[in-house]
């Protein structure tokens, strides 16, 4: 696991605009992930230096190049990171005969991969093109010749990975589950389908790019074959978050600017409280991780498309273009839950989305939203099959599980089905030479 | 039907192979004797002492015979003497390792074998320093007689589906579809090397339609004996009776006699005395069943009516576990290669439990049709966790 050596001398970048912060690596050059504590421990080791702070200084605006993220660091990228355009989020279940050396070993091939990918190089002996020409390449190929663009992963832990349905504890961690690790309890309105829900381990990969993203998850999918396998899966676009004040907010798929009140990565003492869990918040191990939940939500947007201008703002509770909320300002004026109108009636309608999930609605829960639109074809009705696969990080996730239980009352269910759910621990992120989760084993 | 080719070399050299295992003009060997008939296949004893096993073989028999001896999968076959006529006595001097054997006749030299026995051999592992070019000739004529074997075993069952069919004795033909397929599926990739015999014997309709063929072999006798109802549905969703009608007695005659000569062509070109294979057509031919596993058995469209996919299924996973095992110690050239094998040994034994649960190519499995998603999936799950190592076989075993 320590081992380290030096790598083959990366050749420049063959994409993108390459600024001087950015590291200049292509997929062609670097070969070699044969276990983990190999050449690519060394470059991203290299790259972690000075960068465990919130903010990367990566260029944020996706114009497809995207810049680095490193793999390493004090916290796990994907998560203040600024928002990429594009998702591939995958939930694995491991093998029935995987055993706690298996998962280990998993884990730490998976973080061996991340490293190299998130730098836009190639994995594994040979990379794409360059092994022997009587075995398939190791890397499938279809990111050659692209930058990193932005490229995060994100790994997290399901509740099942430590006690599965059948209460058997797999791989001696039952213990080491932190309490606030629980399946997420069933919600108003909920329409979940077991395929859209749940999973014993999740990979979040983000990318400005959606080609290198979709990489990223079919090859680390390929290293688990036997060790883990797809439980379901979801392309997204059209980052429907912000995350740092740089960022223009997004709009989702009903045409509403979302995540104006979201948690930015430059609210760091914010970010430190709501985000990131502490050291006295529950087992050693996840200190300085956090708390990832995922709800596929469809829209139904044709009805939604039906309904009156006046009717879709007062059911969010801002304005359509400016996104100013209905209590007057503009977008990143705050809410004026008190205010009325002439007859008396709040300007913030008691149903609107805005009222509902703001934090003073809520205890002062917050969190910080990460998800992206989606559209999967269509149904057998011909409609768009289409919404938002809504992720969020949090300290706890009881923030969430209070704010989804105020949005019971939330105008826009009408438009809303919830088919997938699920909940995963996040740990810190891996440092130099180690794997990420490696303190769940330890 | 594998796009991965798989071509057969006529190498005039490779026909004169000594035939596996076999240590010519060894004088110190242990002398046991055979005792042949139609029905019968009696070793003097079951054990021997590692190292040159001489079998003196005699045919009392009424027709020609085939003696052979098959590592503990009884399949792969690591000796054999072919054709020996009645009256006449043969010996084969076998080289064998400690393990478990099984000694067997072949009547005719077709069908089953008969008189299936173990055999043990005890003693010390020897040092195996046998050059490549020794371990690669063993690994290609052993395999050579693997296909002839299955070819042999193909021919019988065949012929008693194809007699039932056409005499209309669908019961009995339904009984015996499944298992006159089993040895074609353990081969597949060979027969497909052959270009137009594969489409003759196992074209499913869907491909037929789509290439424009007369559409015969395997799969059209299965559709008559499995008839759809008004409003099933083809695999591809078209309407299963569209362009479609109940053979009659005559084209079930046509298309039985098409089947037995088909496979009797099969034999004969594998029988053939130049007929070779190489090396990597091995390993790739197991990549290749596997493939057929991943793209054909696991959705069920292989056997639409009959539901038996799980035998084909199984059939298509024991040839490729005896091709692994015929260029296996050529993969065991370093600790990766032993690795590697471990690895795919170890995904076998998962797979093959993983079949179990539903039944064996001995006694049958449950019709593919009563295998939920949950469940196909986990032999989805098994076969992606064979394939991958699999997959890096033939460039461990070529060396390059």
């Amino acid at each position: 696991m320590d081992e380290t050596s030096t790598p083959e001398t990366p050749a420049p970048h063959d994409g993108g605009s390459g600024g001087p912060e950015r590291p200049g690596i292509t997929r062609r050059g670097l070969f070699g992930l044969v276990g983990v504590g190999t050449a690519g421990l060394a470059v991203g080791a290299a790259a972690a230096v000075g960068t465990a702070a919130a903010v990367d200084a990566a260029t944020a605006e996706g114009d497809g190049s995207g810049g680095v993220h490193p793999f390493y660091g004090e916290h796990q990228g994907g998560i203040v990171t600024p928002a990429q355009d594009r998702l591939h989020f995958a939930a694995f279940d491991v093998s029935s005969t995987l055993d706690r050396d298996g998962l280990v070993g998993l884990l730490q091939d998976w973080s061996a991969a991340a490293v190299l990918l998130t730098q836009g190089l190639e994995i594994g002996e040979g990379g794409a093109v360059g092994g022997s020409d009587y075995a398939p390449p190791s890397d499938t190929g279809e990111a050659l010749g692209l930058p990193a663009a932005g490229l995060t992963l994100t790994f997290g832990f399901g509740p099942t990975l430590f006690t599965d349905a059948d209460g058997v504890d797999r791989f001696g961690i039952a213990d080491r589950r932190p309490e606030a690790l629980a399946a997420l309890p069933r919600f108003q309105g909920d329409a979940l389908q077991p395929a859209w829900t749940g999973g014993d381990l999740a990979i979040q990969a983000c990318a400005d790019n959606p080609q290198v993203a979709v990489h990223a998850i079919r090859n680390l999918s390929r290293i688990a074959f036997g060790r883990a396998s797809l439980r379901w899966s979801q392309l997204g676009f059209g980052r429907t978050s912000s995350t740092t004040r740089a960022q223009q907010t997004p709009r989702n798929l009903f045409g509403f600017k979302d995540g104006t009140a979201n948690l930015k990565a430059e609210d760091t003492a914010l970010v430190e409280e709501h985000v990131w869990t502490g050291s006295g918040d529950g087992p050693a191990w996840m200190t300085g991780g956090s708390y990832l939940v995922t709800r596929k939500i469809r829209m139904i947007i044709e009805n939604w498309d039906r309904v009156q201008l006046q009717e879709q703002e007062s059911l969010v509770g801002r304005t359509k273009g400016e996104g100013a909320p209905l209590s007057g300002g503009t977008e990143f004026t705050e809410p004026d839950f008190s205010a009325t109108g002439a007859t008396g009636e709040p300007l913030m309608p008691t149903a609107s989305h805005v009222r509902l999930a703001h934090p003073d609605q809520n205890g002062g829960a917050r969190m910080l939203r990460r998800g992206y639109n989606f559209v999967d074809g269509n149904d057998e009705l011909g409609r768009l099959d289409a919404g938002l696969f809504f992720i969020s990080y949090q300290r706890d996730p009881a923030d969430f599980i209070a704010v989804q239980r105020s949005l019971a009352a939330d105008g826009l269910n009408e438009y809303l089905r919830h088919v997938g759910s699920a909940v995963f621990a996040v740990p810190p992120g891996a440092r130099p030479g180690g794997y990420v989760g490696s303190g769940l084993f330890a | 039907m594998s796009t991965r080719p798989v071509s057969f070399l006529a190498v005039a050299a490779l026909a004169s192979l000594a035939l596996t295992g076999c240590v010519a003009n060894d004088t110190g060997a242990e002398a046991l004797t055979v005792d042949i008939v139609d029905d019968a296949c009696a070793v003097s004893t079951d054990t021997a002492a590692t190292g040159a096993v001489t079998f003196t073989a005699t045919n009392n028999g009424s027709d020609v015979n085939e003696f052979e001896i098959l590592a503990d999968d009884k399949l792969r076959i690591v000796g054999e003497k072919e054709n020996i006529t009645p009256g006449q006595t043969v010996s084969l001097v076998a080289s064998l390792e400690p393990g478990t054997y099984y000694t067997a006749c072949k009547f005719q030299q077709v069908g089953a074998p008969v008189g299936l026995a173990e055999f043990t051999v005890t003693g010390e592992a020897s040092e195996v320093s046998a050059d490549r070019q020794a371990l690669e000739d063993q690994a290609v004529a052993e395999y050579v007689a693997y296909l002839r074997s299955q070819v042999g075993e193909l021919i019988p069952a065949v012929q008693a589906l194809v007699d039932a069919y056409v005499a209309g004795d669908d019961e009995t033909a339904r009984t015996l579809f499944a298992d006159a397929r089993v040895s074609y599926e353990r081969i597949e990739p060979t027969a497909e090397s052959f270009g137009d015999l594969d489409p003759k014997i196992d074209y499913r309709e869907v491909d037929a339609v789509a290439e424009g063929l007369d559409w015969t072999g395997f799969h059209r006798i299965e559709k008559d004996l499995w008839a759809p109802e008004p409003g099933d549905l083809n695999s591809d969703g078209t309407d299963a009776l569209a362009d479609w009608a109940p053979s009659t007695p005559e084209q079930r005659a046509e298309y039985g006699a098409q089947l037995v000569d088909d496979v009797a062509a099969l034999r004969e070109l594998v029988d053939a005395d130049d007929f070779a294979v190489g090396l990597g057509d091995i390993s790739n031919g197991a990549i290749g069943l596997l493939d057929e596993v991943a793209a054909g058995k696991i959705t069920g469209e292989e056997d639409w009516w009959s539901g038996t996919d799980l035998t084909d299924f199984a059939a298509n996973v024991q040839g490729a576990g005896v091709a692994f095992g015929a260029v296996r110690e050529l993969a065991e050239q370093d600790a990766e290669g032993e690795q590697l094998a471990a690895e795919i040994d170890a995904a076998f034994d998962e797979l093959e439990s993983g079949l179990a649960t539903y039944g064996s190519i001995e006694d049958g499995f449950v019709n593919y049709r009563e295998l939920t998603d949950a469940d196909k999936k986990a032999l989805s799950d098994q076969v992606n966790a064979l394939a991958e190592p699999l997959s890096q076989l033939t460039s461990t075993v070529l060396g390059v």
